[in-house]
């Protein structure tokens, strides 16, 4: 076997422009698989990460009526018959095997009564959160401070900006010590929060839009405490749940809605509380994006196979040239099993090494398709092995035709030819 | 007795004619013995050739070659007697191009299945054989017509048959490469070699100590040959 891998190289070598151009196919078809699927893996990857909680595991239960989020903009919006969450539903959620944290917040979308000096602040989230928010969801202080326990108990009017906020906000100067006015209240913002894992999502389609809307306008924190004084004391509570990991995810939101929708008044039918499948909505997207990368897998695959004909064509030649060769072999006692062996180890190694040459070109590609269009790639090691092995595969496919051409091939006939 | 045929007949079709091209053949060879088969072209002398050499089956007849019977084998079973038991010299050599010559008498032994370290020192000893010591390394382009040939014959004495057969040997080659690869035979039969040649050159069948002519696929012995 080496030695016939040993020979086969030496074949390939003697030949290097007709190896090559053999190769070409397959080369071709491998480096545009490879592209596409590192596309694909970084597509993916990318919708995991930005949609994912970024690694913190973080499902929100919200209220939703008809299956659509339900956003409260004014008081008007407030649902009868949710009460807010109380601390023992807490520990109640708290107690479930795959939750680690848990907290509640009340929220306000829109940002039309948020003033900076006379700057109306639309498209920010308001949020009023317990003193266990930024643990839960995952953000740490970047800048000043975060709520402490005097903020709460004496209903201090202060704020903390995520850095999307603060960033839009306040672009040039530092917002700590700002006064950002609140339904004419005013507020002292005292510190900035970003997640701890950061990620800046890529909008690159309406369905990106509508994922990271609500991130991209940033949201501004305070205590829960304190939220009566501009809003209402009676809104409902949303609640984030850290899960002990993302497989617990789902379980987690689904568990906590449930012990969350029993304390739901009866009757209260409309609205209820569900959790985020953020999961099932990332791989939503990323079945679409499969299913369209899918198609030019496809497409590349005829290369393979117009590649898999060239490598055919061209061991029967070399079947042709080499007759007498092996009629010599087949004279001095080789086995038709060898010479079977010979070609198409030699067809192997031919498609083989297109198909790391294809590898190679691919990844390539794929880094020249990221520089140019700024579409996420991410190289597979298991679909690169396997583009080399299916390489392989193809020289023996199509190499088996001419190798039983060849081990068949009479050596008195094969002996008379030049 | 080493090669034992007896009423060797070998016909072949052409359309809807039969020709008959071996006719009642019977040929006895001893171990150690250097045999010449010689005959003019078209005789059937190749064909013979072919059937001692086990690349061809007889329409009938019985063939036994070191005591097997050549003729119930497989074609898997004949590529082995090929292998261990014969060893064949062609005209124009037929060596491999691409590897030297070391690799080019290697040849069997990779078939036998003998080890790459092994290979590499019983065919450098196979090349001294023949005088080749010097140009183990060397691609056949590199090499004469006559050195070729002494490749060739190391590359068929490599696996030591029992017979080594040369069909038409130094039909390829001028006169001093000839004699030179006669005297190789000779040396070769003399350390106990079986040669079995064919040639239509009635001076280098004379080489021989038997000659056998061959006409129209009748065998004859030449009784003044043997007695010189």
């Amino acid at each position: 076997m080496l030695e016939n891998i040993r020979l086969s190289f030496q074949g390939i070598w003697s030949h290097k422009m007709r190896s090559f151009l053999t190769m070409l196919g397959i080369i071709i078809g491998i480096a545009s698989i490879i592209s596409i699927v590192s596309t694909i893996k970084g597509t993916n990857e990318e919708i995991k990460n930005n949609l994912i909680g970024s690694g913190n595991n973080t499902v929100e239960i919200g209220l939703v009526q008809n299956g659509q989020t339900y956003w409260i903009y004014s008081s008007s919006d407030i649902p009868f018959g949710i009460p807010q969450v109380s601390d023992e539903v807490c520990d109640e959620i708290r107690a479930l095997d795959s939750v680690e944290n848990v907290t509640r917040y009340n929220y306000r979308m829109g940002g039309d009564s948020v003033y900076y000096q006379n700057e109306s602040l639309s498209g920010v989230s308001m949020r009023g959160i317990d003193t266990n928010y930024f643990a839960t969801a995952g953000y740490t202080i970047r800048k000043g401070r975060n709520f402490i326990e005097d903020d709460y108990k004496k209903f201090r009017k202060v704020l903390i900006l995520d850095k999307t906020a603060a960033d839009n906000l306040f672009p040039d100067t530092s917002p700590i010590g700002k006064t950002i006015e609140i339904s004419k209240t005013p507020f002292t913002v005292v510190g900035v929060v970003e997640l701890a894992r950061h990620f800046e999502p890529v909008i690159s389609s309406v369905e990106d839009y509508y994922l990271y809307a609500n991130e991209s306008s940033g949201y501004i924190y305070m205590p829960k405490a304190s939220w009566p004084i501009v809003y209402n004391y009676d809104e409902p509570d949303s609640v984030i749940v850290r899960a002990v990991s993302t497989d617990d995810m789902e379980d987690a939101g689904q568990k906590t809605a449930d012990i969350l929708n029993k304390t739901i008044s009866s009757s209260q039918t409309e609205v209820k509380y569900r959790a985020d499948n953020i999961l099932e909505q990332a791989q939503q997207l990323q079945d679409l994006s499969a299913a369209t990368n899918n198609q030019l897998i496809w497409i590349a695959s005829i290369s393979l196979l117009v590649g898999g004909i060239g490598v055919m064509n061209i061991m029967l030649v070399s079947v042709t040239e080499r007759t007498s060769e092996i009629g010599l072999k087949k004279a001095i006692g080789a086995k038709k099993g060898f010479i079977l062996g010979q070609f198409l180890t030699e067809a192997a190694v031919l498609t083989s090494i297109g198909g790391i040459i294809g590898v190679a070109t691919g990844i390539g590609m794929a880094q020249v398709i990221n520089r140019i269009s700024g579409v996420a790639v991410s190289i597979s090691v298991p679909a690169s092995a396997v583009a080399v092995l299916f390489s392989m595969l193809i020289g023996i496919v199509f190499g088996l035709l001419p190798s039983i051409k060849a081990a068949n091939l009479d050596p008195i006939e094969a002996l008379r030819r030049e | 007795m080493i090669l034992k045929l007896d009423n060797i007949y070998k016909d072949y079709i052409q359309g809807k004619l039969v020709v008959p091209v071996l006719k009642d053949v019977c040929l006895h060879v001893e171990k150690g013995e250097y045999v010449a088969i010689m005959g003019p072209s078209g005789s059937g002398k190749s064909t013979l050739m072919n059937i001692i050499g086990c690349l061809d089956r007889p329409t009938s007849g019985s063939y036994e070659l070191a005591g097997q019977d050549i003729l119930r084998l497989s074609d898997r079973q004949l590529a082995d007697v090929r292998l261990h038991r014969l060893g064949f010299v062609f005209q124009n050599f037929q060596l491999l191009p691409r590897m030297t010559a070391l690799d080019n008498v290697a040849l069997p032994l990779i078939y036998a299945g003998v080890h790459k370290k092994a290979r590499r020192e019983r065919a450098r000893e196979a090349l001294i054989r023949v005088g080749l010591e010097d140009r183990v390394t060397f691609n056949p382009t590199q090499l004469s017509g006559g050195q070729k040939q002494r490749v060739a014959i190391a590359r068929a004495m490599v696996n030591q048959p029992d017979v080594l057969l040369a069909d038409e040997p130094t039909g390829a080659l001028d006169s001093k490469s000839s004699r030179q690869v006669m005297e190789l035979f000779e040396k070769l039969n003399d350390e106990g070699v079986t040669v079995i040649m064919i040639t239509h050159d009635s001076g280098i069948a004379g080489c021989a100590k038997r000659v056998v002519t061959i006409f129209d696929g009748e065998l004859a012995e030449r009784k003044e040959e043997v007695a010189q």
